[in-house]
Protein backbone atom coordinates (compact mmCIF):
# COMPACT_ATOMS: atom_id res chain seq x y z
CA UNK A 1 0.00 0.00 0.00
CA UNK A 2 1.26 3.59 -0.60
CA UNK A 3 0.80 5.67 2.34
CA UNK A 4 0.85 9.49 2.19
CA UNK A 5 0.87 11.11 5.83
CA UNK A 6 -0.23 15.23 5.49
CA UNK A 7 2.15 16.70 8.09
CA UNK A 8 2.18 21.18 9.05
CA UNK A 9 5.42 22.15 10.96
CA UNK A 10 3.68 24.14 13.94
CA UNK A 11 4.83 26.50 16.93
CA UNK A 12 5.63 24.54 19.89
CA UNK A 13 2.68 24.60 21.80
CA UNK A 14 4.75 24.62 24.79
CA UNK A 15 5.76 28.19 24.09
CA UNK A 16 3.97 31.87 23.71
CA UNK A 17 2.72 32.17 20.30
CA UNK A 18 2.07 35.08 18.53
CA UNK A 19 0.47 37.00 15.33
CA UNK A 20 2.82 39.26 13.68
CA UNK A 21 2.04 43.05 13.84
CA UNK A 22 2.70 44.02 10.28
CA UNK A 23 0.30 40.97 8.55
CA UNK A 24 -1.13 39.45 11.20
CA UNK A 25 -0.27 36.01 10.28
CA UNK A 26 1.31 33.68 12.65
CA UNK A 27 4.92 35.33 13.87
CA UNK A 28 6.49 32.04 13.04
CA UNK A 29 10.23 33.48 14.76
CA UNK A 30 8.90 33.92 17.66
CA UNK A 31 8.49 30.28 18.72
CA UNK A 32 10.30 27.28 18.12
CA UNK A 33 9.14 25.39 14.71
CA UNK A 34 7.93 21.69 15.55
CA UNK A 35 6.13 18.73 13.92
CA UNK A 36 2.67 19.39 15.16
CA UNK A 37 1.89 16.33 17.82
CA UNK A 38 -1.10 15.34 15.96
CA UNK A 39 1.31 14.38 13.06
CA UNK A 40 3.76 12.28 15.01
CA UNK A 41 0.39 10.19 15.57
CA UNK A 42 -0.94 10.27 11.81
CA UNK A 43 2.61 9.62 10.81
CA UNK A 44 2.84 6.91 13.51
CA UNK A 45 -0.19 5.42 12.00
CA UNK A 46 1.18 5.06 9.03
CA UNK A 47 4.45 3.23 10.58
CA UNK A 48 1.91 0.16 12.23
CA UNK A 49 0.04 0.35 8.88
CA UNK A 50 3.15 -0.72 7.13
CA UNK A 51 4.05 -2.81 9.99
CA UNK A 52 1.00 -4.79 9.66
CA UNK A 53 1.48 -5.11 5.78
CA UNK A 54 4.35 -7.31 6.45
CA UNK A 55 6.50 -3.60 5.57
CA UNK A 56 5.39 -4.03 2.26
CA UNK A 57 3.91 -0.24 2.20
CA UNK A 58 5.60 2.88 1.75
CA UNK A 59 5.22 6.07 4.02
CA UNK A 60 5.56 9.33 2.38
CA UNK A 61 5.37 12.48 4.06
CA UNK A 62 4.16 15.92 2.34
CA UNK A 63 4.16 19.01 3.75
CA UNK A 64 3.58 22.83 2.70
CA UNK A 65 5.63 25.19 4.51
CA UNK A 66 8.59 27.52 4.77
CA UNK A 67 12.18 26.10 4.67
CA UNK A 68 12.57 25.21 7.96
CA UNK A 69 9.96 22.52 7.90
CA UNK A 70 12.72 20.44 6.79
CA UNK A 71 13.14 19.90 10.36
CA UNK A 72 9.37 18.39 10.96
CA UNK A 73 10.45 16.48 7.80
CA UNK A 74 13.36 15.09 9.20
CA UNK A 75 11.50 13.91 12.23
CA UNK A 76 8.81 11.82 10.87
CA UNK A 77 11.42 10.33 8.41
CA UNK A 78 13.59 9.55 11.65
CA UNK A 79 10.36 7.79 13.47
CA UNK A 80 10.18 5.45 10.00
CA UNK A 81 8.95 7.36 7.20
CA UNK A 82 10.69 6.45 3.71
CA UNK A 83 10.20 9.61 1.77
CA UNK A 84 8.98 13.46 1.21
CA UNK A 85 7.99 15.95 -0.66
CA UNK A 86 8.48 19.49 0.90
CA UNK A 87 6.32 22.60 -1.29
CA UNK A 88 8.32 25.30 -0.30
CA UNK A 89 7.76 28.83 -2.21
CA UNK A 90 8.09 32.58 -0.56
CA UNK A 91 4.99 33.28 -2.30
CA UNK A 92 2.63 30.88 -0.24
CA UNK A 93 3.13 32.73 3.29
CA UNK A 94 -0.28 33.64 4.27
CA UNK A 95 -2.27 31.25 2.41
CA UNK A 96 -5.80 30.57 3.73
CA UNK A 97 -7.04 26.86 4.57
CA UNK A 98 -8.57 26.94 0.97
CA UNK A 99 -5.85 27.80 -0.66
CA UNK A 100 -4.10 25.19 1.31
CA UNK A 101 -6.47 22.84 0.32
CA UNK A 102 -5.83 23.43 -2.95
CA UNK A 103 -2.15 23.50 -3.19
CA UNK A 104 -1.73 19.83 -1.05
CA UNK A 105 -3.74 18.60 -3.66
CA UNK A 106 -1.94 19.43 -6.24
CA UNK A 107 1.33 17.98 -4.49
CA UNK A 108 -0.64 15.10 -3.84
CA UNK A 109 -1.25 15.01 -7.45
CA UNK A 110 2.53 14.93 -8.10
CA UNK A 111 2.59 10.94 -5.68
CA UNK A 112 1.71 8.30 -8.31
CA UNK A 113 -1.02 5.80 -7.46
CA UNK A 114 -1.51 6.40 -3.65
CA UNK A 115 -3.95 4.56 -1.86
CA UNK A 116 -4.15 6.45 2.05
CA UNK A 117 -3.58 9.39 2.82
CA UNK A 118 -2.92 10.28 6.25
CA UNK A 119 -3.57 13.56 8.25
CA UNK A 120 -4.17 15.36 12.13
CA UNK A 121 -7.98 16.35 12.40
CA UNK A 122 -6.75 19.16 13.78
CA UNK A 123 -3.41 21.28 13.38
CA UNK A 124 -2.90 23.30 16.79
CA UNK A 125 -1.82 26.59 15.12
CA UNK A 126 -4.37 27.08 12.66
CA UNK A 127 -7.22 25.02 14.09
CA UNK A 128 -9.15 24.62 10.64
CA UNK A 129 -9.80 20.81 11.83
CA UNK A 130 -11.30 21.06 7.72
CA UNK A 131 -7.82 20.57 5.57
CA UNK A 132 -7.82 16.96 5.26
CA UNK A 133 -11.97 16.85 4.31
CA UNK A 134 -11.32 19.63 1.99
CA UNK A 135 -8.31 18.00 0.04
CA UNK A 136 -10.34 14.92 0.11
CA UNK A 137 -13.05 17.35 -1.51
CA UNK A 138 -10.97 18.61 -3.80
CA UNK A 139 -9.83 15.17 -4.92
CA UNK A 140 -13.08 13.95 -5.11
CA UNK A 141 -12.05 11.37 -2.81
CA UNK A 142 -14.05 10.36 0.18
CA UNK A 143 -12.92 11.68 4.09
CA UNK A 144 -12.67 9.77 7.07
CA UNK A 145 -12.33 12.05 9.80
CA UNK A 146 -11.06 12.14 13.57
CA UNK A 147 -10.13 8.50 13.70
CA UNK A 148 -9.65 6.63 16.83
CA UNK A 149 -9.24 3.02 14.92
CA UNK A 150 -8.19 2.14 11.47
CA UNK A 151 -8.55 -0.96 9.52
CA UNK A 152 -7.86 -1.95 5.92
CA UNK A 153 -9.94 -5.06 4.89
CA UNK A 154 -8.95 -5.48 1.42
CA UNK A 155 -9.66 -2.23 -1.03
CA UNK A 156 -11.64 -0.81 1.91
CA UNK A 157 -10.78 1.43 4.56
CA UNK A 158 -12.92 1.14 8.25
CA UNK A 159 -13.08 3.86 10.69
CA UNK A 160 -13.99 4.87 14.26
CA UNK A 161 -14.48 8.31 13.95
CA UNK A 162 -14.84 9.69 17.42
CA UNK A 163 -15.59 13.62 18.54
CA UNK A 164 -17.59 15.54 21.12
CA UNK A 165 -21.22 13.78 19.82
CA UNK A 166 -20.58 10.62 19.77
CA UNK A 167 -19.11 7.31 17.69
CA UNK A 168 -19.04 6.78 14.12
CA UNK A 169 -18.50 3.90 12.27
CA UNK A 170 -17.11 4.98 8.56
CA UNK A 171 -16.42 3.01 5.63
CA UNK A 172 -15.23 3.62 2.10
CA UNK A 173 -13.30 2.21 -1.02
CA UNK A 174 -9.62 3.23 -1.41
CA UNK A 175 -8.22 5.75 -2.13
CA UNK A 176 -9.78 7.86 0.72
CA UNK A 177 -8.10 10.46 3.30
CA UNK A 178 -8.35 9.56 6.86
CA UNK A 179 -7.49 12.11 9.68
CA UNK A 180 -6.63 11.07 12.93
CA UNK A 181 -7.20 11.77 16.40
CA UNK A 182 -5.48 12.63 19.74
CA UNK A 183 -6.54 9.04 21.08
CA UNK A 184 -5.47 7.13 18.19
CA UNK A 185 -1.99 6.21 19.18
CA UNK A 186 1.22 7.06 21.38
CA UNK A 187 3.85 8.24 18.57
CA UNK A 188 6.94 6.18 18.95
CA UNK A 189 10.67 8.09 19.91
CA UNK A 190 12.72 8.08 17.09
CA UNK A 191 15.95 5.86 17.52
CA UNK A 192 19.44 6.61 16.95
CA UNK A 193 19.22 4.67 14.07
CA UNK A 194 15.92 5.97 12.64
CA UNK A 195 18.03 9.51 13.27
CA UNK A 196 20.73 8.14 11.15
CA UNK A 197 18.74 7.11 8.59
CA UNK A 198 17.01 9.83 8.17
CA UNK A 199 19.71 11.65 6.64
CA UNK A 200 19.92 9.52 3.65
CA UNK A 201 16.43 9.34 2.95
CA UNK A 202 14.77 11.24 -0.25
CA UNK A 203 13.28 14.58 0.03
CA UNK A 204 11.50 16.16 -3.14
CA UNK A 205 11.35 19.83 -2.75
CA UNK A 206 8.50 21.62 -5.12
CA UNK A 207 7.86 25.14 -6.03
CA UNK A 208 4.84 26.18 -6.96
CA UNK A 209 5.66 25.39 -10.68
CA UNK A 210 6.63 22.23 -9.70
CA UNK A 211 3.49 21.38 -8.45
CA UNK A 212 1.45 23.17 -11.31
CA UNK A 213 0.44 26.08 -9.41
CA UNK A 214 0.43 29.92 -10.40
CA UNK A 215 1.02 33.01 -7.38
CA UNK A 216 -2.33 34.15 -7.70
CA UNK A 217 -3.78 30.27 -6.40
CA UNK A 218 -1.89 31.22 -2.95
CA UNK A 219 -0.24 33.13 -0.54
CA UNK A 220 -1.97 36.28 1.90
CA UNK A 221 -2.48 38.76 -1.24
CA UNK A 222 -4.62 36.24 -2.96
CA UNK A 223 -6.48 35.08 0.14
CA UNK A 224 -9.59 34.43 0.23
CA UNK A 225 -10.43 35.39 3.10
CA UNK A 226 -8.17 38.69 5.54
CA UNK A 227 -7.20 39.03 9.02
CA UNK A 228 -8.05 42.94 9.23
CA UNK A 229 -6.71 43.53 12.61
CA UNK A 230 -5.53 41.56 15.76
CA UNK A 231 -4.60 42.19 19.31
CA UNK A 232 -3.07 40.10 22.07
CA UNK A 233 -5.48 40.09 25.51
CA UNK A 234 -4.12 41.14 28.42
CA UNK A 235 -3.21 37.61 30.54
CA UNK A 236 -5.12 36.96 33.36
CA UNK A 237 -3.04 37.69 36.59
CA UNK A 238 -2.83 35.44 39.67
CA UNK A 239 -4.75 36.91 42.82
CA UNK A 240 -4.96 35.58 46.20
CA UNK A 241 -2.68 32.13 47.32
CA UNK A 242 -2.71 30.35 50.59
CA UNK A 243 -1.56 27.48 52.55
CA UNK A 244 -4.15 25.21 53.47
CA UNK A 245 -4.27 24.43 57.33
CA UNK A 246 -7.27 22.22 57.87
CA UNK A 247 -10.21 25.92 56.63
CA UNK A 248 -9.08 25.73 53.33
CA UNK A 249 -12.08 24.11 51.63
CA UNK A 250 -14.22 27.09 54.01
CA UNK A 251 -11.83 29.74 52.67
CA UNK A 252 -12.99 29.47 49.26
CA UNK A 253 -16.80 28.56 50.68
CA UNK A 254 -16.19 32.09 52.01
CA UNK A 255 -14.57 33.82 48.89
CA UNK A 256 -17.40 32.55 46.72
CA UNK A 257 -19.79 33.96 49.02
CA UNK A 258 -18.16 37.30 48.90
CA UNK A 259 -18.09 37.24 44.89
CA UNK A 260 -21.82 36.44 45.09
CA UNK A 261 -20.99 33.44 43.02
CA UNK A 262 -23.10 30.92 45.04
CA UNK B 1 -33.38 41.86 2.39
CA UNK B 2 -30.68 39.33 1.18
CA UNK B 3 -30.73 35.59 2.02
CA UNK B 4 -28.29 33.86 4.59
CA UNK B 5 -28.18 30.53 5.03
CA UNK B 6 -27.90 28.51 8.35
CA UNK B 7 -27.84 25.16 8.51
CA UNK B 8 -29.57 23.17 11.08
CA UNK B 9 -27.81 21.11 14.03
CA UNK B 10 -30.08 19.03 15.16
CA UNK B 11 -30.43 15.47 17.06
CA UNK B 12 -32.98 13.15 17.81
CA UNK B 13 -35.85 15.02 15.96
CA UNK B 14 -35.08 18.35 17.53
CA UNK B 15 -33.17 21.49 16.91
CA UNK B 16 -29.76 21.97 18.97
CA UNK B 17 -28.88 25.20 20.72
CA UNK B 18 -26.31 26.28 18.77
CA UNK B 19 -29.09 26.30 16.19
CA UNK B 20 -30.75 29.32 17.41
CA UNK B 21 -27.50 30.76 17.88
CA UNK B 22 -26.83 30.54 14.28
CA UNK B 23 -30.32 31.94 13.43
CA UNK B 24 -29.50 34.53 16.13
CA UNK B 25 -26.24 35.70 14.94
CA UNK B 26 -27.50 35.25 10.96
CA UNK B 27 -30.49 38.10 11.81
CA UNK B 28 -27.55 40.58 11.65
CA UNK B 29 -26.12 39.80 8.16
CA UNK B 30 -29.40 39.32 6.27
CA UNK B 31 -32.76 37.34 6.16
CA UNK B 32 -32.10 33.87 7.68
CA UNK B 33 -33.26 30.66 5.66
CA UNK B 34 -32.81 27.53 7.83
CA UNK B 35 -31.53 24.42 5.80
CA UNK B 36 -32.55 21.09 7.15
CA UNK B 37 -30.88 17.90 5.84
CA UNK B 38 -31.77 14.31 7.54
CA UNK B 39 -34.00 12.12 6.64
CA UNK B 40 -37.74 11.75 5.99
CA UNK B 41 -40.12 13.78 8.52
CA UNK B 42 -37.21 15.45 9.99
CA UNK B 43 -38.03 19.63 8.99
CA UNK B 44 -41.70 19.29 10.07
CA UNK B 45 -40.50 18.46 13.72
CA UNK B 46 -38.14 21.10 13.81
CA UNK B 47 -40.22 23.96 12.09
CA UNK B 48 -41.65 25.99 14.87
CA UNK B 49 -38.90 25.92 16.51
CA UNK B 50 -37.22 27.40 13.33
CA UNK B 51 -39.79 29.92 13.19
CA UNK B 52 -39.79 30.99 16.26
CA UNK B 53 -35.73 31.78 16.18
CA UNK B 54 -36.66 33.99 12.80
CA UNK B 55 -36.32 31.60 9.96
CA UNK B 56 -38.20 33.19 6.56
CA UNK B 57 -37.18 30.48 5.01
CA UNK B 58 -37.05 26.25 5.17
CA UNK B 59 -35.14 24.35 2.88
CA UNK B 60 -36.04 20.78 3.63
CA UNK B 61 -33.68 18.60 1.99
CA UNK B 62 -34.74 15.16 2.81
CA UNK B 63 -32.63 11.56 2.29
CA UNK B 64 -31.84 8.16 4.28
CA UNK B 65 -28.48 8.12 2.39
CA UNK B 66 -25.78 6.79 4.56
CA UNK B 67 -23.47 9.02 2.68
CA UNK B 68 -20.78 10.77 5.63
CA UNK B 69 -21.67 14.71 5.46
CA UNK B 70 -21.70 14.84 1.88
CA UNK B 71 -25.75 15.27 1.72
CA UNK B 72 -24.78 18.15 3.54
CA UNK B 73 -22.14 19.85 1.20
CA UNK B 74 -23.87 18.53 -1.53
CA UNK B 75 -27.87 20.38 -0.65
CA UNK B 76 -25.74 23.56 0.57
CA UNK B 77 -23.54 24.17 -2.68
CA UNK B 78 -26.60 23.93 -4.94
CA UNK B 79 -28.29 26.17 -2.75
CA UNK B 80 -25.52 28.91 -3.15
CA UNK B 81 -25.66 28.79 -6.70
CA UNK B 82 -28.99 29.14 -6.97
CA UNK B 83 -29.98 32.00 -4.19
CA UNK B 84 -26.41 33.77 -4.13
CA UNK B 85 -26.55 34.06 -0.14
CA UNK B 86 -24.79 36.82 1.82
CA UNK B 87 -23.47 34.45 3.82
CA UNK B 88 -23.64 30.46 5.03
CA UNK B 89 -23.19 29.49 9.06
CA UNK B 90 -22.74 26.39 10.24
CA UNK B 91 -22.06 25.51 14.10
CA UNK B 92 -18.15 24.94 14.65
CA UNK B 93 -18.53 21.26 15.46
CA UNK B 94 -16.55 18.71 14.23
CA UNK B 95 -18.84 18.13 11.44
CA UNK B 96 -19.82 21.37 10.74
CA UNK B 97 -15.79 22.21 10.44
CA UNK B 98 -15.60 19.80 7.95
CA UNK B 99 -19.18 20.39 5.99
CA UNK B 100 -17.86 24.19 6.06
CA UNK B 101 -14.31 23.45 4.48
CA UNK B 102 -15.57 21.22 1.70
CA UNK B 103 -18.67 23.93 1.00
CA UNK B 104 -16.02 26.65 0.53
CA UNK B 105 -13.71 24.68 -1.63
CA UNK B 106 -16.55 23.68 -3.93
CA UNK B 107 -18.23 27.11 -4.13
CA UNK B 108 -14.66 29.52 -4.18
CA UNK B 109 -15.52 30.89 -0.77
CA UNK B 110 -13.91 32.56 2.13
CA UNK B 111 -13.77 30.31 4.82
CA UNK B 112 -13.93 31.83 8.44
CA UNK B 113 -13.77 29.08 10.61
CA UNK B 114 -14.59 28.95 14.51
CA UNK B 115 -16.00 32.83 14.86
CA UNK B 116 -17.04 34.01 18.21
CA UNK B 117 -19.36 37.24 16.00
CA UNK B 118 -20.58 37.97 13.23
CA UNK B 119 -21.39 41.57 11.66
CA UNK B 120 -22.40 42.88 8.46
CA UNK B 121 -18.44 43.58 7.58
CA UNK B 122 -16.82 40.41 9.04
CA UNK B 123 -16.32 38.22 11.70
CA UNK B 124 -14.60 37.95 15.35
CA UNK B 125 -11.72 35.02 16.20
CA UNK B 126 -10.58 34.25 19.16
CA UNK B 127 -6.99 32.46 18.61
CA UNK B 128 -4.63 30.61 20.83
CA UNK B 129 -7.00 29.92 23.88
CA UNK B 130 -7.74 33.70 23.61
CA UNK B 131 -4.28 35.09 23.85
CA UNK B 132 -5.65 37.01 20.28
CA UNK B 133 -8.73 38.64 19.70
CA UNK B 134 -8.69 39.13 15.85
CA UNK B 135 -11.06 40.68 13.04
CA UNK B 136 -11.11 39.11 9.56
CA UNK B 137 -13.33 39.67 6.70
CA UNK B 138 -14.39 37.86 3.37
CA UNK B 139 -12.38 38.72 -0.03
CA UNK B 140 -15.59 36.55 -1.62
CA UNK B 141 -19.08 36.55 -1.94
CA UNK B 142 -21.34 34.01 0.12
CA UNK B 143 -18.26 33.91 2.59
CA UNK B 144 -18.74 30.11 4.78
CA UNK B 145 -18.79 30.98 8.07
CA UNK B 146 -18.66 28.77 11.53
CA UNK B 147 -19.66 29.88 14.61
CA UNK B 148 -18.56 28.50 18.05
CA UNK B 149 -21.11 27.34 20.39
CA UNK B 150 -21.81 29.30 23.27
CA UNK B 151 -20.97 32.77 21.89
CA UNK B 152 -23.90 34.10 21.08
CA UNK B 153 -26.79 35.29 23.57
CA UNK B 154 -30.34 33.33 21.72
CA UNK B 155 -32.59 35.87 20.79
CA UNK B 156 -36.25 35.10 19.95
CA UNK B 157 -37.74 36.35 16.46
CA UNK B 158 -40.86 35.81 14.50
CA UNK B 159 -39.86 34.21 11.07
CA UNK B 160 -42.36 33.33 8.56
CA UNK B 161 -40.53 29.76 7.63
CA UNK B 162 -41.91 28.99 4.57
CA UNK B 163 -41.58 25.64 3.96
CA UNK B 164 -39.12 24.37 0.11
CA UNK B 165 -38.55 20.90 -0.51
CA UNK B 166 -35.42 20.56 -2.53
CA UNK B 167 -33.61 18.14 -3.56
CA UNK B 168 -30.76 16.35 -2.47
CA UNK B 169 -28.08 15.83 -5.58
CA UNK B 170 -26.10 13.01 -6.34
CA UNK B 171 -23.11 12.98 -5.15
CA UNK B 172 -19.77 11.73 -5.65
CA UNK B 173 -17.36 9.05 -3.78
CA UNK B 174 -18.24 9.59 -0.28
CA UNK B 175 -17.71 7.85 3.19
CA UNK B 176 -20.35 5.71 4.31
CA UNK B 177 -21.44 5.83 7.73
CA UNK B 178 -22.13 1.74 8.93
CA UNK B 179 -23.06 2.90 12.45
CA UNK B 180 -23.48 5.64 15.36
CA UNK B 181 -23.45 5.80 18.60
CA UNK B 182 -24.52 9.72 19.58
CA UNK B 183 -22.70 10.41 23.24
CA UNK B 184 -26.01 10.73 25.57
CA UNK B 185 -25.37 13.32 27.70
CA UNK B 186 -25.77 12.69 31.43
CA UNK B 187 -27.59 14.86 34.62
CA UNK B 188 -25.11 17.57 34.60
CA UNK B 189 -25.07 21.19 32.19
CA UNK B 190 -23.04 20.67 28.96
CA UNK B 191 -19.79 21.48 29.46
CA UNK B 192 -18.76 24.49 26.82
CA UNK B 193 -22.32 25.70 28.43
CA UNK B 194 -22.13 25.80 31.95
CA UNK B 195 -21.56 28.63 34.12
CA UNK B 196 -19.47 26.34 36.53
CA UNK B 197 -17.05 24.01 35.36
CA UNK B 198 -15.47 21.66 37.71
CA UNK B 199 -11.82 19.96 36.62
CA UNK B 200 -9.77 17.18 37.70
CA UNK B 201 -6.58 16.59 36.33
CA UNK B 202 -3.86 13.62 37.14
CA UNK B 203 -3.97 14.30 40.91
CA UNK B 204 -6.85 13.04 41.49
CA UNK B 205 -5.13 9.33 40.82
CA UNK B 206 -7.95 7.56 39.91
CA UNK B 207 -11.19 7.47 37.89
CA UNK B 208 -12.91 5.98 41.71
CA UNK B 209 -11.47 9.60 43.21
CA UNK B 210 -13.58 11.64 40.32
CA UNK B 211 -16.44 11.06 42.62
CA UNK B 212 -14.58 13.83 44.26
CA UNK B 213 -14.80 15.93 41.34
CA UNK B 214 -18.04 15.41 40.78
CA UNK B 215 -19.56 15.26 44.01
CA UNK B 216 -18.32 19.13 43.90
CA UNK B 217 -19.68 19.43 40.62
CA UNK B 218 -23.33 18.25 41.73
CA UNK B 219 -23.66 20.91 44.93
CA UNK B 220 -22.46 23.53 42.41
CA UNK B 221 -24.90 22.73 39.29
CA UNK B 222 -21.54 22.34 36.88
CA UNK B 223 -20.26 20.54 34.85
CA UNK B 224 -17.04 18.56 34.93
CA UNK B 225 -13.94 18.73 32.83
CA UNK B 226 -10.49 16.67 33.01
CA UNK B 227 -7.17 17.74 32.01
CA UNK B 228 -5.75 15.92 29.44
CA UNK B 229 -3.28 13.28 31.43
CA UNK B 230 -6.90 12.72 33.30
CA UNK B 231 -7.89 11.22 30.12
CA UNK B 232 -5.16 9.59 29.04
CA UNK B 233 -4.68 7.85 32.09
CA UNK B 234 -8.86 6.60 32.01
CA UNK B 235 -9.72 8.69 34.94
CA UNK B 236 -12.57 10.40 33.06
CA UNK B 237 -14.02 10.25 29.24
CA UNK B 238 -12.34 11.82 26.70
CA UNK B 239 -15.40 14.09 25.14
CA UNK B 240 -14.89 15.78 28.59
CA UNK B 241 -11.35 17.26 28.16
CA UNK B 242 -10.33 20.74 28.59
CA UNK B 243 -7.84 22.33 26.48
CA UNK B 244 -5.45 23.00 23.13
CA UNK B 245 -6.85 19.86 21.89
CA UNK B 246 -10.27 19.12 24.03
CA UNK B 247 -13.10 21.67 25.05
CA UNK B 248 -12.47 25.48 25.44
CA UNK B 249 -14.84 26.71 28.09
CA UNK B 250 -15.23 30.17 29.64
CA UNK B 251 -17.80 29.95 32.78
CA UNK B 252 -18.14 32.35 35.45
CA UNK B 253 -15.88 29.76 37.53
CA UNK B 254 -13.72 27.25 37.21
CA UNK B 255 -11.88 25.09 40.00
CA UNK B 256 -9.23 23.21 38.76
CA UNK B 257 -8.42 20.51 40.90
CA UNK B 258 -4.94 18.46 41.29
CA UNK B 259 -3.95 20.37 37.95
CA UNK B 260 -0.70 21.93 37.25
CA UNK B 261 -2.33 24.21 34.34
CA UNK B 262 0.12 23.49 31.70
CA UNK B 263 -0.45 26.09 28.95
CA UNK B 264 -1.99 23.52 26.38
CA UNK B 265 -4.79 23.70 29.26
CA UNK B 266 -4.90 26.80 30.23
CA UNK B 267 -5.50 27.62 26.04
CA UNK B 268 -8.94 25.95 26.92
CA UNK B 269 -9.87 27.77 30.19
CA UNK B 270 -8.00 30.93 30.62
CA UNK B 271 -11.09 33.16 29.62
CA UNK B 272 -12.97 31.77 32.43
CA UNK B 273 -14.54 35.05 34.35
CA UNK B 274 -13.58 33.36 38.11
CA UNK B 275 -10.84 30.80 38.79
CA UNK B 276 -9.94 28.80 41.60
CA UNK B 277 -7.36 26.57 42.06
CA UNK B 278 -5.94 23.78 44.49
CA UNK B 279 -2.92 21.85 44.03
CA UNK B 280 -0.06 20.52 46.72
CA UNK B 281 2.81 22.24 44.81
CA UNK B 282 2.73 26.07 45.29
CA UNK B 283 5.26 26.71 42.18
CA UNK B 284 2.27 25.20 39.82
CA UNK B 285 1.54 27.39 36.78
CA UNK B 286 -1.81 26.98 37.55
CA UNK B 287 -1.90 29.92 40.38
CA UNK B 288 -0.37 32.78 37.56
CA UNK B 289 -4.13 32.60 36.43
CA UNK B 290 -5.83 31.75 39.54
CA UNK B 291 -7.67 34.58 41.33
CA UNK B 292 -7.81 32.15 44.11
CA UNK B 293 -5.29 29.72 45.08
CA UNK B 294 -4.93 27.44 47.40
CA UNK B 295 -1.92 25.30 48.20
CA UNK B 296 -3.01 21.76 49.62
CA UNK B 297 -4.91 18.14 48.95
CA UNK B 298 -7.49 18.54 46.89
CA UNK B 299 -8.98 15.10 49.23
CA UNK B 300 -8.86 17.59 52.04
CA UNK B 301 -10.33 21.09 50.61
CA UNK B 302 -12.64 19.86 48.13
CA UNK B 303 -14.93 17.53 50.23
CA UNK B 304 -14.52 20.67 52.85
CA UNK B 305 -15.77 23.18 50.21
CA UNK B 306 -18.39 20.52 49.33
CA UNK B 307 -19.85 20.34 52.83
CA UNK B 308 -19.63 24.18 52.86
CA UNK B 309 -21.65 24.84 50.34
CA UNK B 310 -24.57 22.50 51.22
CA UNK B 311 -24.79 23.66 54.71
CA UNK B 312 -25.84 27.31 53.06
CA UNK B 313 -27.98 25.41 50.23
CA UNK B 314 -29.42 23.48 53.07
C1 LIG C 1 -0.25 19.39 21.37
C2 LIG C 1 -0.66 19.23 22.82
C3 LIG C 1 -2.00 19.37 23.13
C4 LIG C 1 -2.41 19.25 24.48
N1 LIG C 1 -3.73 19.44 24.76
C5 LIG C 1 -4.15 19.41 26.05
C6 LIG C 1 -5.51 19.66 26.39
O1 LIG C 1 -6.38 19.84 25.54
N2 LIG C 1 -5.85 19.65 27.71
C7 LIG C 1 -4.95 19.42 28.70
O2 LIG C 1 -5.34 19.45 29.88
N3 LIG C 1 -3.67 19.15 28.40
C8 LIG C 1 -3.24 19.13 27.11
N4 LIG C 1 -1.94 18.83 26.82
C9 LIG C 1 -1.08 18.26 27.88
C10 LIG C 1 -0.45 19.26 28.82
O3 LIG C 1 0.81 19.63 28.32
C11 LIG C 1 -0.25 18.62 30.22
O4 LIG C 1 0.50 17.43 30.08
C12 LIG C 1 -1.55 18.27 30.96
O5 LIG C 1 -2.43 19.38 30.93
C13 LIG C 1 -1.22 17.91 32.39
O6 LIG C 1 -2.38 17.52 33.08
P1 LIG C 1 -2.46 17.62 34.67
O7 LIG C 1 -2.30 19.04 35.06
O8 LIG C 1 -3.70 16.93 35.10
O9 LIG C 1 -1.26 16.69 35.13
P2 LIG C 1 0.12 17.07 35.82
O10 LIG C 1 0.86 18.09 35.02
O11 LIG C 1 0.77 15.78 36.12
O12 LIG C 1 -0.34 17.81 37.14
C14 LIG C 1 -0.96 17.16 38.21
C15 LIG C 1 -1.00 18.18 39.33
O13 LIG C 1 -1.72 17.64 40.43
C16 LIG C 1 -1.11 18.07 41.62
N5 LIG C 1 -1.51 17.13 42.68
C17 LIG C 1 -1.17 15.82 42.80
N6 LIG C 1 -1.80 15.29 43.87
C18 LIG C 1 -2.54 16.25 44.42
C19 LIG C 1 -3.41 16.33 45.56
N7 LIG C 1 -3.67 15.25 46.32
N8 LIG C 1 -3.99 17.49 45.85
C20 LIG C 1 -3.75 18.59 45.10
N9 LIG C 1 -2.95 18.59 44.01
C21 LIG C 1 -2.36 17.44 43.68
C22 LIG C 1 0.37 18.10 41.31
O14 LIG C 1 1.05 19.01 42.17
C23 LIG C 1 0.37 18.57 39.86
O15 LIG C 1 0.52 19.97 39.77
C24 LIG C 1 -1.48 18.95 25.50
C25 LIG C 1 -0.14 18.77 25.15
C26 LIG C 1 0.28 18.92 23.85
C27 LIG C 1 1.73 18.75 23.50
N1 LIG D 1 0.47 23.28 5.27
C1 LIG D 1 0.16 21.99 5.47
N2 LIG D 1 0.99 21.01 5.01
C2 LIG D 1 0.69 19.71 5.19
N3 LIG D 1 -0.39 19.27 5.84
C3 LIG D 1 -1.25 20.19 6.32
C4 LIG D 1 -1.04 21.59 6.17
N4 LIG D 1 -2.07 22.25 6.76
C5 LIG D 1 -2.89 21.29 7.26
N5 LIG D 1 -2.40 20.05 7.01
C6 LIG D 1 -2.96 18.74 7.43
O1 LIG D 1 -4.31 18.91 7.85
C7 LIG D 1 -4.44 18.58 9.23
C8 LIG D 1 -5.52 19.43 9.89
O2 LIG D 1 -5.20 20.81 9.77
P1 LIG D 1 -6.26 21.98 9.88
O3 LIG D 1 -7.44 21.58 9.07
O4 LIG D 1 -5.54 23.17 9.35
O5 LIG D 1 -6.64 22.10 11.34
C9 LIG D 1 -3.04 18.73 9.79
O6 LIG D 1 -2.84 17.97 10.98
C10 LIG D 1 -2.21 18.21 8.63
O7 LIG D 1 -2.22 16.80 8.60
Amino acid sequence: MKIVVLVKQVPDTYSERQLSDSDHTLDRDATDAVLDEINERAVEAALQLKEGDGGDSTVTVVTMGPDRATDAIRKALSMGADAAVHLSDEALHGSDAVQTARALAKVLGTVEGFDLVLAGNEASDGRAAAVPAMVADVLGLPALTHAREIAIEGSTVRVKRETDDGVTELTAELPAVVSVGEKINEPRYPSFKGIMAAKKKPVTTLSLTDAGLDASEVGLANALSSVTSSQPKPPKSAGEKFEDEGDGGSKIAAYLVAQKLI
Amino acid sequence: MAEVLVLVDHLDGENKKSTYELLTAARTVGEPSAVVVGPAGTAAGLAEGLRAHGAAKIYAAETDSAEFLTPQVSVLESLVEQVDPVAVLISASADGKEIAGRLAVRTGSALLADAVAVSPTGVTHSVFGGAYIAEAKANTGHPVITLRAGSVEIEQAEGAGAEETVAVPASGRSATVISREPIVGGDRPELTEASVVVAGGRGVGSADDFAIVEGLADVLGAAVGASRAAVDSGYYPHQFQVGQTGKTVSPQLYIALGISGAIQHRAGMQTSKTIIAVNKDSEAPIFEIADLGVVGDLFKVAPQLQEEIAKRKA
